[in-house]
């Protein structure tokens, strides 16, 4: 990683781009990541930013904030990550803030209820595809199963606290990691 | 009104501390919201949130926020909520940026994403399963038959075609256009 002071104002823009033209966040924007800040600014390379990709699975938050936050402090301290990460959540706020505002004028315009009515159906479409595929990358033995079974049982028939029981989940897969390992079944 | 703004700082706050591995995990968290803050957001609006948020640029959990930040107090709302869910994010990185590189190796944190993703999954299971029923069911729950066929249509279009989604957002308003899908 070079260190030659990048400009607070072209982080700001970089990041603000990204935001600006991708659709759907995570991992939609890592194409666009990847040219804007590795091939474009040379900031970090590809590897790096593949590494903080699956990093920001295991980490809190939005990846596109993650990723603009450690590249902004990495970069120029505290104000570069503010200024990244503002940049990437910016064009969110303007657009989301004035089709809010557009909608509630024509929340009743018998054409966009229609249209907004089919976006519903694509977009169940489309989450039923990324649940899919979390489904295979989540659920990888018994256990996993088991605890699925388990979440899906305590939420819809008990309603348990969401966070508990994200609390209680790691705990969980720490203690049965462990007993595995004593008992010799993975490694 | 200020309580408000601090009740969505907070709430939001806590969404992005516990939103681990994208934006569809922080549905089953504005979901809670529409039941805690009955005033706030309703599962109707969930739903456009969501539609609105997927056919917009930007990560959905930000778009999401924006959207429910407005709802409650305005434009003022749509920015707090926004920083809200950014906050634990940037905090978090700031702290651990000495140490990311080797991160992702460390065997507790691999043990914990062992535990936290099939349960996230079913988190995120149980929040859209109510979009699903409201976009495909009718309120007496019988069947919506055009918008199940389809969902159905699209569902294999998307499976067999690599495009960007971003077309077939397009497609799915001007099919519902088309058809004159009611809510």
């Amino acid at each position: 990683m070079n260190n030659n002071k990048v400009p607070l104002s072209s982080l700001f823009i970089s990041f603000f781009s990204v935001g600006a033209i991708t659709f759907g966040g995570g991992y939609a924007m890592l194409p666009f990541l990847e040219s804007e800040i590795c091939d474009k600014k040379k900031w970090i390379n590809s590897n790096e930013l593949f590494d903080f990709y699956a990093i920001g699975q295991c980490t809190p938050g939005v990846i596109a904030i993650n990723v603009a936050t450690y590249i902004g402090y990495n970069k120029r301290g505290v104000l570069g990550a503010i200024f990244a990460s503002i940049g990437v959540i910016a064009p969110s706020i303007i657009i989301i803030t004035i089709i809010s505002s557009l909608f509630i004028n024509f929340q009743n315009n018998e054409y966009v209820i229609s249209a907004i009515s089919g976006i519903k159906v694509v977009v169940c479409a489309i989450m039923s595809h990324t649940i899919y595929k979390l489904i295979k990358k989540s659920i990888v033995d018994k256990t996993t199963f088991v605890l699925f079974l388990l979440a899906l049982l305590l939420i819809f028939v008990f309603s348990i606290n969401i966070i508990i029981l994200i609390l209680s989940s790691i705990v969980i897969g720490i203690i049965v990691k462990k007993v595995k390992r004593n008992l010799n079944y993975d490694k | 009104m200020i309580s408000d703004i601090f009740l969505l700082y907070f709430e939001f706050f806590k969404i992005g501390l516990f939103t681990i591995g994208g934006g569809l995990a922080a549905i089953p968290f504005i979901n809670e919201l529409s039941i805690t803050y009955p005033t706030w957001i309703t599962s109707e609006d969930i739903s456009n949130m969501i539609a609105i948020s997927q056919s917009t640029p930007g990560p959905l959990g930000v778009n999401m926020a924006t959207f429910t930040g407005f709802k409650v107090a305005g434009v003022i709302g749509g920015i707090v909520a926004s920083i809200a869910l950014a906050s634990p994010a940037f905090i978090i990185i700031m702290i651990v940026s000495k140490y990311l590189k080797h991160f992702n190796d460390k065997w507790y944190v691999k043990d914990a994403m062992y535990g936290i993703k099939s349960v996230v999954l079913a988190l995120i299971i149980f929040a859209v399963s109510k979009i699903f029923i409201y976009t495909l069911f009718n309120i007496d729950f019988s069947i919506k038959y055009l918008e199940l066929s389809l969902y159905l249509l699209f569902l294999i279009l998307y499976k067999f075609i690599k495009i960007h989604p971003l077309y077939f957002i397009f497609a799915g308003a001007l099919t519902g256009i088309l058809f004159k899908l009611p809510t």
